[in-house]
């Protein structure tokens, strides 16, 4: 068949921010496959603590600390990870590498804590339901630090390379997306965890 | 430029080379999606010998062909091989192939991530296969419940492959929804609104958003299994606080959407059989969208039909029947505009038509047993009978095997390049429809007549002898009917007729291109003004200019309306999706034997992701 030219798309811009970008509409699709998977653990969580007169069946609740600080070392990194996100979309190289650091730094920090606060469950994975399902959801949470943080890094890598312009910075801008939203599910997580065997009736 | 000129630069862009490193690196859609559907068809093969192997079996009472240690095996890795090796994936595998060309794009997005999610695909399959033939084969059921599937009654590593096994293709079915999702939302053709989507790309994109809905349920489940049997876990150990029913809340929270996950492509290639043969646009558009959108939603409701028998609270299990009850609505609407769209075209009874007639008149009894299924007193009867075995085959060979078999005559010339022969492909309807009713209408029979399901043998006095052996004779044609199908489809790739862009006369976008289309996709990417822009546009067809040609560019648009806003470069070829997906396999087999796997596992993988995401100084870098 034959061609009719009407549309000249050579003026359009080779990457963009946000929904413009086709990687943020699939770290979107990641983000709801993985919340299913976070809903679907705290759903059997709920489910065990429901079939189980007595929960967290006969075991003290996890410590504090460790948890709380991870919660607010989640929270104060939504302000680095703003900058990093504003900062990459003005493409200002020198800031989104010192961002980048500060973020990767954060990361494993937070990682460190996560072990700190896994020995402080004062329950075994293999001791009853409530500590597998408590270890599950901890570690699910846990494997998406690490991927993110993983991401970081080698984005961070990246950013002090010679690719460090154009795309990348809109890659910079998608991985602040997912953590932004590695705070948010820890936020419901913690209060069900935390909560569910402090205030659960008869827990 | 001239034309030639162009097509020329194009195709050393997206081209693939012929050597063995250009075909393990390749990230064309084209190509990765036929060695899918390949794939499936291959264990579609496996899982249809298995169950002639058990109809063998059942066809004599106090048969001694097959003990009933191997009848295990058998029925498991048939039901398990059908469902998550063989539906779904060949389901997302047309979409892999035709979701791209129907949008009038030059890829997938995220073409590496798809050929990462074949392979994972294609090595999960091959390891469950693999055990079953070193006689590890999974023997618990496809659907695994525990306790019989864990530590206690299932010692050794029979069920620990086939838990593996599901937490390989539900990786590859989630990365292709992923794709697929963002391919449609992100990647139409200038000018494709969101009205003028062809239903079977409609029908794909609410597929791949249920697979993101539904799937992490099953690999939650799967993974909780395999902790309880590994690592000592308490999931599903009363004894301990778990609970058995947990596995299959989880577990059925996928598998009743799984049924629609597998039904809701095959409606779409039904819409468009119906439109193409009978030369008219689909009666009915909207309604058909919105049909495939709320079977979409209710399907998620609907899972608990499947424990009726669990003792549930007699409340719930009425309001679970009503909603079994109100998914035929957006059913028969379907079947309504179909039949509505045959009535005021001018229908043409070619092959792939026939086998949407198959698929009507069997879905349809399908579902009328289902309905019986549904209604609670009925099912405390015939649960756990043959009358379930018939139900779930007529929905789902019905359902599903008909439209895709109707579907393969449909696409193979785009696909191939190739006419299939109209004559040879009566011949397969014919013995297909003939057979299939022979091997499953007397099931229905033999299940009133009280003859229990997943049972190796049976007794002579029972009666069920002859029903028995008319089913295995009913079984042996279907299967013979494949054979037809691939002596077909061998002879047309060898010498059919050459099909040309456009063989059927159609109007969706795939039908612009060459047959098999270039490995660009499109020498010029289409702009659409129509819902049939082949129909609408007679003469011409308007298009973009201003792409790259010797980058591999692709137009991303915008969600809702398709405007034109990034000229994205689309990744070039890479072995690391490959070596990536070696890894993932070298991990989690190893995990089966050792804990520590997932440790050292996790490290292999990741250094193969860093290999994978790392620039190699493409020409943006160079700028
Ligand atoms: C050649 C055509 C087929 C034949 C002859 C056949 C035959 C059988 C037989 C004999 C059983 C065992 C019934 C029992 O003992 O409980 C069975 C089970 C099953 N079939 Fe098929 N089948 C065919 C095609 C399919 C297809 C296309 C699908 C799905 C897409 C499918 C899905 C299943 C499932 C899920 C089970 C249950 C397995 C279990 O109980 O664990 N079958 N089939
Ligand atoms: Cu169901």
């Amino acid at each position: 068949m034959k061609h009719r030219p009407i549309l000249d798309v050579s003026h359009l811009p080779s990457y963009g921010y946000g929904p413009a970008s086709p990687i943020w509409w699939g770290t979107l699709g990641f983000i709801v496959l993985e919340s299913t998977g976070f809903l679907l653990a705290a759903g059997t969580y709920l489910y065990l603590a429901a079939v189980n007169p007595d929960w967290p069946l006969a075991t003290p609740p996890p410590g504090l600390l460790w948890s709380t600080l991870i919660l607010a070392v989640l929270l104060a990194s939504l302000w680095p990870n703003r900058m990093a996100k504003q900062d990459a979309e003005q493409e200002d190289l020198g800031r989104t590498r010192r961002n980048l650091l500060v973020m990767s730094a954060v990361g494993l920090v937070l990682i460190g804590i996560r072990f700190l606060e896994f020995t402080t469950l004062n329950v075994r994975w293999d001791q009853n339901a409530y500590g597998s399902i408590l270890w599950a959801i901890l570690g699910l949470h846990t494997l998406h630090i690490i991927t993110d943080v993983g991401d970081t890094l080698v984005l961070t890598a990246l950013m002090f390379t010679r690719h460090g312009h154009g795309k990348r910075f809109s890659d910079v801008s998608d991985n602040a997306f997912y953590w932004d939203f590695v705070v948010a599910s820890w936020v419901p997580l913690y209060v069900l965890i935390q909560g569910g065997p402090r205030l659960w009736p008869g827990g | 430029m001239a034309d030639a000129e162009v097509r020329r630069r194009l195709a050393a862009t997206w081209g693939t080379g012929a050597g063995l490193w250009d075909r393990l690196t390749t990230v064309d859609h084209k190509i990765v999606g036929r060695r899918y559907i390949l794939t499936a068809f291959l264990f579609l093969g496996l899982a249809g010998l298995s169950a002639v192997a058990m109809r063998l079996q059942l066809a004599r009472p106090e048969s001694r062909l097959i003990g009933p240690d191997l009848y295990n095996q058998l029925f498991t890795m048939h039901g398990t091989t059908m469902m998550f090796l063989f539906a779904v994936p060949v389901m997302e595998a047309f979409g892999v192939y035709l979701v791209p060309l129907m949008l009038g794009t030059r890829n997938i997005a995220f073409p590496r991530l798809n050929a990462f999610s074949y392979w994972v695909y294609l090595f999960g399959g091959l390891m469950i296969w693999f055990a079953f033939m070193l006689n590890v084969g999974a023997d618990a059921g496809w659907f695994a419940y525990v306790p019989l599937a864990g530590p206690e009654y299932s010692p050794g590593k029979r069920v620990d492959f086939w838990a593996q096994m599901i937490t390989f293709t539900e990786v590859s079915a989630q990365a292709v929804a992923v794709e697929i999702i963002v391919t449609t939302l992100k990647q139409r053709a200038p000018g494709m609104s969101l009205d003028r989507i062809p239903l079977f790309v409609w029908s794909m994109l609410v597929t791949s958003v249920m697979i993101c809905l539904a799937m992490p349920a099953v690999m939650l489940a799967s993974t909780f299994l395999i902790m309880d049997r590994l690592i000592g876990t308490q999931f599903f150990n009363p004894a301990e606080g778990g609970q058995p029913l947990l596995w299959q809340h989880l577990f059925w929270f996928f598998g009743h959407p799984e049924v629609y996950i597998i039904f809701l492509p095959a409606t779409g290639m039904v819409s468009q059989i119906v439109v193409a043969f009978s030369r008219r646009p689909a009666f009915g558009y909207l309604a058909l969208v919105l049909a495939l959108v709320s079977v979409g939603f209710l399907s998620f409701g609907l899972w608990v039909h499947h424990m009726f028998a669990t003792g549930l609270p007699q409340l719930g299990a009425s309001f679970f029947t009503a909603s079994s009850m109100l998914i035929g609505i957006p059913n028969g609407l379907q079947i309504f505009c179909w039949i509505a769209t045959l009535w005021t075209g001018r229908p043409v009874f070619a092959t792939p038509l026939l086998f949407v007639l198959g698929f009507f008149f069997i879905f349809v009894a399908g579902g009328l047993s289902g309905l019986m299924l549904a209604s609670v007193p009925l099912d405390f009867q015939l649960h756990d009978s043959y009358f379930v075995v018939a139900h779930f085959h007529y929905v789902l060979i019905g359902g599903a095997v008909f439209p895709l078999l109707g579907a393969i005559y449909y696409w193979f010339p785009k696909i191939t390049g190739r006419m299939m022969s109209e004559r040879a492909g009566r011949w397969h309807f014919a013995l297909a429809f003939l057979g299939f009713n022979l091997a499953f209408f007397p099931m229905h029979v033999l299940g009133l007549q009280g003859m229990p399901r997943r049972v190796y043998t049976y007794l002579p006095e029972t009666g069920w002898g002859s029903l028995n052996l008319l089913v295995s004779f009913g079984a042996l044609l279907f299967a013979l009917s494949f054979v037809v199908l691939a002596a077909n489809a061998v002879a047309a790739v060898r010498r059919g007729a050459l099909a040309g862009p456009n063989p059927w006369g159609v109007g969706t976008l795939e039908w612009a291109t060459g047959s098999p289309p270039p490995a660009y996709n499109f020498e010029r990417i289409p702009v659409v003004t129509h819902r049939e822009p082949l129909w609408a546009e007679r003469e011409s067809l308007p298009v973009v200019v201003g792409l790259a040609v010797d980058d591999r560019e692709v137009v991303a648009t915008s969600p809702v309306e398709a405007k034109a806003s990034l000229r994205e470069m689309s990744p070039e070829p890479s072995i690391w999706p490959l070596l990536s997906a070696i890894a993932t396999t070298i991990a989690f087999i190893g995990s089966i034997f050792t804990p520590w796997a997932v440790v050292w596992g996790g490290a292999i993988v990741a250094v193969a992701l860093i290999g994978w995401f790392w620039p190699k100084g493409s020409r943006e870098d160079e700028r």
